[in-house]
């Protein structure tokens, strides 16, 4: 019998863990790819990039700046404009739709028209974004209290008076001080802490599954960055939100991170447990990434290690693996002619190497 | 807001002042004086003055004395609502003006509302579906309207009115109106001619606004807050009149301080090419008349018109914009 045959069957390594989508995944985004089609020539900004979120999970993308991290998750919530296009793969999101929170409908974001009614319904809505920089985000001839309704109204049968309320109740939950008064206010008569509140605010007015923070501590100073993080780590416990957590910075993933994605040129090198990551880097990538980090540890007194050379131009991608030019232990032969896949190295972290599979190759 | 304006309107005396004293200036421009030129002009067309009424009319204004004294005596008159007596047309000043002065302002503000109704639509097509055939089109459209002088629109437009449709499109009344007391039938007739001049005079603005539009909107549409209005579910279309548009919007109308007197001053050769009943004209004959009173008072009334013009724009631009009316406040 078929069934008893694969049963049976030994688990292997090189299954991919983001084929099926069990109950606990939120969101299961599986080869995505999203172009740049210009007269200059094609920029492949996400190539094939996979990934997993489970509910109540906060995943951390980091790469250079430049490595797909934004279009990623733009092309999530389908706001890649043109010239960019998502071409390929799906974005499987359980929908919220059952009574009392219960899950509904799995929903392949990727197969939705991205300026149609039913995108427009989820975005914002059940899948929300906190913006890099909060200052350029909030327009700054419009009250923040106006901009809040406007979020509010979009997604909720509710009057204006009722939206207002909904939005103090939220800016106080951020930990906005005078909520009331603060609805009146330009977004540049604020801190750029509280501003970064008003968007968290936000991002939270119409109970989202799926938050997505795309590098929300860059524009802010460091001790205002620290207090931000603690209160989306609070609100993610208290709320139990899923978060995508975007940044460059290691730091930062090291503090909110459950799960990390390491990307490179549109590419996943790694993937797994923040733990896992941190203390048993496999790809030579993030290998190199986590030396570079300065510590207040650290014995020697001499330049922190770089990684060599710099990102190449997108028009212009190495053959094979990505990383090849700049990685210190590429296989000559192999790792500029074959394109290595994400594959499961154990039952924890994924990579994208030969040095790690050498079985591993695109079709 | 009110601290903004009040601020606005109690520079307005000051700026008269100055625009007086510039229009006073012109009228002493020409060498001699307009009591000279003018007998000068009697005695050309074979009558003469006595010495007793030209000196009554020296004295009048003052002329046998030093220039800020007539410049005095000019700008009290002034006050008084004396504008003073049209040496060509032997009639009061204000009563040859008003008239006129109405219908320019009419035919301005028409022309102001018709060139926002055009430019508004063509610039946000232009910008949100840039390079498609709607912004090509438009763009050669725009650079026809910038480039052909208007008083040629008006020419074309007239030839091919009478030699098409065989009616005569000039002035801004059927003859049976045009030297009677205000009516309803004179509004409707008024309403019947305007659309013409108004079309040929808003054209070039049409085309430039829409031009500075279209730049504007371009440069907001790469703006962060779009990428977040889309991220909250906000329809294209509602995002790009509530957000981009109101920010681009904002140039165009401290143009406005520059765009409305250039409306009512510009219309000149256009206004004298279609025979319309506005100030335009009367300024051309007063010029070439050494009307000098005359053109003192349509010059100074231009400066009027173009002082309210930048009035509006301020105050509109304060209304629009909370920056500019905090950074008032503050000072």
């Amino acid at each position: 019998m078929f069934w008893a045959t694969a049963c049976a069957m030994p688990p292997t390594p090189t299954i991919d863990r983001h084929t099926a989508m069990t109950e606990k995944n939120l969101l299961t985004v599986k080869n995505l790819k999203t172009l740049f089609v210009m007269d200059e020539g094609t920029s492949t900004a996400v190539d094939g990039v996979s990934f997993t979120v489970d509910q109540g999970q906060v995943v951390g993308i980091v790469g250079e700046s430049g490595c797909g991290k934004s279009v990623t998750i733009k092309s999530i919530l389908r706001i890649i404009q043109k010239p960019g296009q998502v071409v390929g793969g799906e974005i499987l999101f359980r929908q919220a739709g059952g009574k009392n929170g219960a899950d509904g409908e799995v929903i392949d974001l990727a197969k939705l028209d991205g300026r149609g009614k039913e995108m427009r319904a989820i975005r914002g809505n059940q899948i929300t974004l906190i913006p890099q920089e909060p200052m350029a985000a909030l327009s700054p001839v419009h009250t923040i209290g106006n901009q809040l309704i406007e979020a509010v109204r979009l997604h909720m049968d509710v009057s204006k008076v009722q939206a207002a309320e909904i939005a103090i109740k939220r800016m106080a939950e951020v930990g906005m001080p005078n909520p009331e008064e603060r609805m009146e206010l330009y977004s540049w008569e604020l801190s750029g802490g509280l501003r970064q509140r008003v968007m968290i605010a936000m991002a939270l007015l119409c109970n989202p599954r799926l938050l997505i923070a795309d590098e929300p501590t860059t524009a802010i100073d460091v001790t205002t960055q620290a207090q931000v993080l603690s209160l989306l780590r609070d609100l993610q416990e208290n709320h139990d939100l899923a978060i995508i957590f975007i940044t460059h910075d290691l730091g930062v993933i090291a503090q909110v991170a459950d799960d990390v994605v390491v990307m490179y040129l549109g590419r996943v090198m790694e993937s797994g447990p923040v733990d896992d990551i941190f203390h048993n880097p496999l790809h030579p990538y993030t290998k190199a990434l986590l030396a570079s980090i300065p510590s207040v540890h650290g014995t020697t007194r001499g330049p922190l290690p770089a990684i060599e050379g710099a990102i190449p131009h997108p028009f212009n991608r190495p053959t094979g693996c990505p990383f090849h030019p700049r990685c210190a232990s590429h296989i000559p032969g192999t790792c500029d002619r074959r394109t290595p896949v994400l594959v499961a190295k154990n039952d924890r972290q994924s990579v994208s190497c030969f040095l790690q599979n050498d079985a591993a190759e695109e079709d | 807001m009110l601290y903004y304006i009040v601020k606005r309107l109690l520079i307005l005396p000051f700026l008269l002042f100055v625009f007086s004293v510039i229009a006073f200036l012109l009228i002493q421009a020409p060498p001699g004086d307009f009591v000279t030129s003018y007998v000068a002009e009697l005695a050309a067309s074979g009558s003469s003055m006595d010495q007793i009424q030209i000196e009554a009319l020296r004295q009048l204004y003052g002329l046998d004395q030093p220039v800020y004294v007539q410049y005095f005596k000019w700008i009290t008159r002034l006050l008084q609502g004396d504008l003073g007596i049209s040496l060509d047309f032997q009639k009061p000043i204000a009563d040859l003006i008003g008239q006129r002065l109405l219908l320019t302002v009419i035919l301005g503000l028409a022309t102001f509302f018709f060139t926002f109704a055009i430019a508004l639509p063509i610039g946000i097509i232009s910008a949100t579906r840039q390079y498609s055939f709607f912004d090509y089109f438009f763009t050669v459209f725009n650079y026809i309207g910038v480039a052909t002088p208007t008083f040629m629109t008006a020419l074309i437009l007239m030839w091919l009115a009478f030699t098409e449709l065989g009616i005569t499109i000039t002035g801004l009344f059927s003859p049976e109106y045009a030297d009677q007391p205000w009516s309803f039938g004179r509004v409707v007739d008024l309403g019947k001619h305007i659309w013409l001049p108004m079309v040929i005079l808003g054209l070039d603005g049409t085309a430039r606004l829409a031009r500075i539009l279209r730049a504007n909107l371009l440069d907001e549409l790469n703006k962060p807050y779009m990428e977040m209005a889309r991220a909250k579910g906000l329809s294209e279309w509602r995002l790009v009149l509530k957000y981009p548009v109101r920010l681009a919007i904002n140039p165009l109308v401290s143009s406005l301080g520059w765009y409305l007197p250039l409306i009512f001053s510009g219309s000149l050769i256009v206004a004298t090419v279609l025979n319309l009943p506005t100030i335009g004209p009367l300024l051309l004959r007063s010029l070439i008349g050494q009307d000098m009173f005359l053109a003192g008072a349509i010059v100074l009334s231009y400066f009027g018109l173009a002082v309210i013009g930048t009035l509006i724009s301020d105050i509109l631009l304060a209304w629009l914009d909370p920056r500019i009316r905090m950074e008032e406040a503050s000072k």
